[in-house]
């Protein structure tokens, strides 16, 4: 029994953290004002082009790296339309996300069912993870897990103590008032939104090369759109997604183990939309202001309007 | 030391789509001097400012600093040539606080943990300026006038040693107003420039030595405020004698229209924003409701009118208990209501004239049959509104949202009116408007009154309230201070009473 619950605890890190990844990147990328339903394709593009950099040069960290970079790339499509254009940012989004699936599985078309020799090793951080219980769960996972939780609150460092969080956020809340100080709050968004692409390409490499260390065409199954809800349910705080997406992940193992009990793995896969409804439900019903989230938020801005 | 001693604006001319806002204007203004820009709303003043901001280019024209040519291209390069602008409409991220506000427009915030630097400067800043601002509030938090002290001290954190000021008074109170007064000519001893941007008279002669009047884009006229008076400032403002006595006539109260018992409402911030209030309203009279914004004048047009629930007390028309039913009902019993904030509550910005000329009467017989509406009725109407209110559109096909204010007002109004209303509500109807506008929206007021209507006026403007109102009542807090008829002599404390030190 207790075997059992560390490992499923140590399965929950594993599993949140794609989704933490990917919801760091949503949060600063909506703070500045764009929302992008775009998560779930990139995160499959970054998923492809990890895993076939990975297999064909037998670095890992180099799928990586081509990863983040070909999700900002294309994330700029998305910047271009919504930024640029100041077309409609729930339609742009969505076309990412069909085009990053579409592409992906082209791609990866040939690397399908092939599995991955080389490892990205469990990193098991020296005396921390000989903790009895926590050393397992929290100090011997993936480089991703670290680098995730990392990332998470050099986010909310970026965002809350420095003067270009500030920029972002004030982007967000009043693109026109952030423009008079001076900001170019075009470049801004731009930033935001590739930043928010980089990161989910993150997430989708920790997919195919270390989670489940193959490639599937549709194997980001849904976390995109996780990660969205996520970042609503951590009202708009790397803080606060850390614990949210670890409680999603956890759900998400829960999900196994649940089954021969007679649960319904449908009903399991649907409580993270639950709870992120739940959540707006309450703050919305004592106080909407602590909802926090940026006032402009997929508003379109243009220059000159009154 | 200032970097920026003189500026001169040299022939500048600036149009539109073809229309012309600004045309050959020059004007100078030197270190320690206030300049005050006069003009209606529409002749242009915001719109030169903008220009020098660097919001604008001008289509022709110079501006000069210190004897030298400059191109301003940007808000960044004007606030490099020492220029600050604190705008009508502030600047300000509402859900951030004063430090983050500053340090966002700051030129030298640092990179890491900008609020740390950010907070010394102001504490030193605020102490110079008598400016007494907690820079760790949220700016939803602070008053009208406080805002517009953090606009203030982000313009001259930023080194700005002229200091445009749009209709800086216009949401300020009483007391307000003198405290900015007193901060104006403390820059001013200190060297600074300022521009200051109104189309209220006594400020401008109150506080500038000099004037500059805009009409239409042109210069009407300059003046120094010592050598000249009201009335010619006037003139030149509207190009014409301005009547500022609007006649009055005596009226017999009629019978009671609308009753309120023992009103509590709550606001929006979760705190009773109405404590108790009862009053009476008749028939041919005017109750102004007089008062610094935000104690209570908006939640209680909402109560009456519906569109805020009553916690406690009753509301009544002709006798008939509405509290606490559809707005709907409520303008079927002849409430009407004229909002505040006429562009978000009053119109749908992106609909067509015709369309909002009926917002609340579509469900009316007369312009609908089942699910559709009789649109030439429609249009007929709206063609009558424009008419009789004078208001000034290319058509009723055009959208609305390009109206300027004082015609989207006459057209609120317009639509209020038509079906004679027993109570009218209006929220400030004359705020932001011109003068000749003004003088429209309150000769219709009186209109109504003497034909049987009772109007519900909330102003922030006394000397509107003392001109319509057959009783004034005082809110502080949510309660009234007082109720007085309009000769009584009590209400020369009604400064008093709107600090809420006075209650009788």
């Amino acid at each position: 029994m207790e075997d059992m619950i560390i490992a499923t605890l140590e399965r929950a890190m594993v599993a949140g953290t794609p989704l933490l990844l990917a919801t760091t990147g949503e949060i600063i990328c909506e703070r500045s004002g764009i929302l992008n339903l775009g998560v779930e394709g990139v995160m499959a593009m970054g998923a492809v082009v990890a895993f076939i950099v990975t297999m064909t040069t037998g670095e890992p960290w180099l799928g990586v790296f081509c990863a983040v970079g070909v999700g900002m790339a294309i994330s700029i499509l998305h910047a271009f339309t919504s930024v640029s254009l100041q077309a409609n940012q729930v339609v742009s989004g969505l076309a990412l996300t069909m085009l990053g699936l579409g592409i992906s599985g082209m791609m990866g078309k040939p690397y399908v069912g092939k599995p991955l020799l080389i490892k990205m090793d469990d990193l098991a951080i020296p005396f921390l993870s000989e903790i009895p219980y926590l050393g397992k769960i929290l100090f011997s996972q993936s480089p991703f897990f670290y680098l995730a939780v990392f990332l998470a609150v050099a986010a909310w460092f970026f965002l809350e103590k420095t003067r270009l969080g500030i920029q972002i956020r004030s982007t967000g809340e009043n693109p026109k008032a952030t423009e008079t100080q001076g900001i170019n709050i075009f470049r801004i968004k731009y930033l935001s939104v590739m930043i928010g692409g980089g990161f989910s390409a993150l997430a989708g490499a920790h997919l195919s090369i270390s989670y489940s260390k193959s490639w599937i065409e549709g194997m980001t199954a849904g976390r995109g759109w996780i990660a969205i809800a996520l970042t609503i349910f951590a009202l708009w705080n790397p803080g606060r997604a850390i614990w949210a997406a670890f409680l999603f992940g956890f759900i998400f193992v829960v999900q196994y183990l649940l089954q021969p009990l007679g649960i319904s793995p449908n009903f399991l896969s649907m409580l993270p939309y639950i709870a992120t409804l739940i959540i707006l439900l309450l703050i919305s019903f004592k106080d909407p202001r602590r909802l926090n989230a940026p006032a402009m938020l997929g508003e379109p801005y243009k220059r000159g309007e009154r | 030391m200032k970097k920026n001693k003189r500026l001169e604006m040299k022939g500048i001319s600036k149009s539109f789509h073809g229309i012309p806002a600004n045309r050959d204007i020059s004007f100078s203004i030197e270190s320690g001097e206030i300049l005050g820009l006069l003009g209606e709303n529409g002749a242009g003043k915001t719109t030169l400012m903008n220009i020098l901001y660097g919001l604008y280019q001008p289509d022709s024209g110079e501006i000069r600093i210190n004897e030298t040519q400059v191109r301003i291209n940007n808000p960044v390069e004007s606030i490099a040539n020492g220029i600050g602008m604190v705008h009508q409409h502030f600047m300000l991220i509402q859900n951030h606080s004063v430090l983050e506000n500053i340090a966002l427009s700051h030129k030298d915030t640092p990179f890491f943990f900008p609020n740390l630097r950010i907070r010394e400067k102001i504490e030193e800043f605020s102490k110079s300026f008598d400016f007494n601002i907690d820079p760790a509030k949220k700016i939803w938090q602070l008053s009208a006038g406080e805002q517009q002290r953090v606009e203030i001290i982000k313009a001259l954190l930023n080194g700005a040693d002229l200091l445009i000021l749009d209709e800086p008074t216009s949401v300020l109170t009483p007391q307000e107003i003198k405290e900015l007064i007193t901060i104006l000519k403390k820059m001013k001893t200190k060297g600074h420039m300022i521009i200051f941007i109104s189309h209220k008279l006594d400020e401008i002669m109150d506080i500038c030595d000099r004037v500059l009047v805009l009409q239409k884009g042109k210069i009407a006229g300059r003046a120094l405020t010592g050598d000249t008076d009201k009335k010619s400032l006037a003139r030149m403002m509207v190009g014409r004698e301005v009547v500022f006595n609007i006649k009055k006539e005596k009226l017999e109260r009629g019978r009671q229209i609308l009753s309120v018992e023992h009103l509590t409402v709550i606001g929006d911030k979760g705190f009773p924003a109405l404590k108790d209030i009862s009053f009476d309203v008749f028939e041919n009279e005017i109750f102004g409701v007089a008062g610094v914004s935000g104690n209570g004048q908006r939640e209680l047009a909402e109560a009456v009118t519906g569109i805020r629930t009553v916690r406690s007390g009753s509301i009544r028309i002709n006798d008939e208990d509405i509290t606490n039913t559809s707005p709907r009902h409520i303008y079927d019993q002849g409430v009407s209501h004229v909002p505040e904030e006429r562009i978000r509550f009053g119109i749908a910005p992106g609909l067509f004239l015709y369309d909002n000329a009926i917002l609340k009467q579509h469900h009316l017989k007369k312009f609908s049959r089942r699910y559709f509406l009789k649109y030439e009725e429609v249009k007929k109407h709206a063609k009558k509104i424009l008419n009789d209110f004078n208001v000034s559109a290319h058509s009723i096909n055009s959208r609305i949202g390009n109206l300027s204010g004082g015609n989207i007002q006459k057209l609120i109004l317009g639509r209020e009116i038509s079906e004679k209303p027993q109570l009218l509500v209006a929220s400030h109807p004359t705020y932001g408007l011109d003068v000749g506008a003004t003088e429209f929206m309150r000769n219709h007021l009186l209109e109504l009154r003497k034909t049987g209507s009772a109007v519900l006026l909330f102003s922030e403007d006394l000397e509107e309230i003392f001109e319509l109102c057959d009783r004034i009542a005082v809110i502080f807090d949510g309660e009234f201070m007082a109720i007085l008829d309009s000769g009584d002599n009590r209400l020369d404390d009604i400064g008093l009473m709107m600090a809420g030190s006075k209650k009788i």
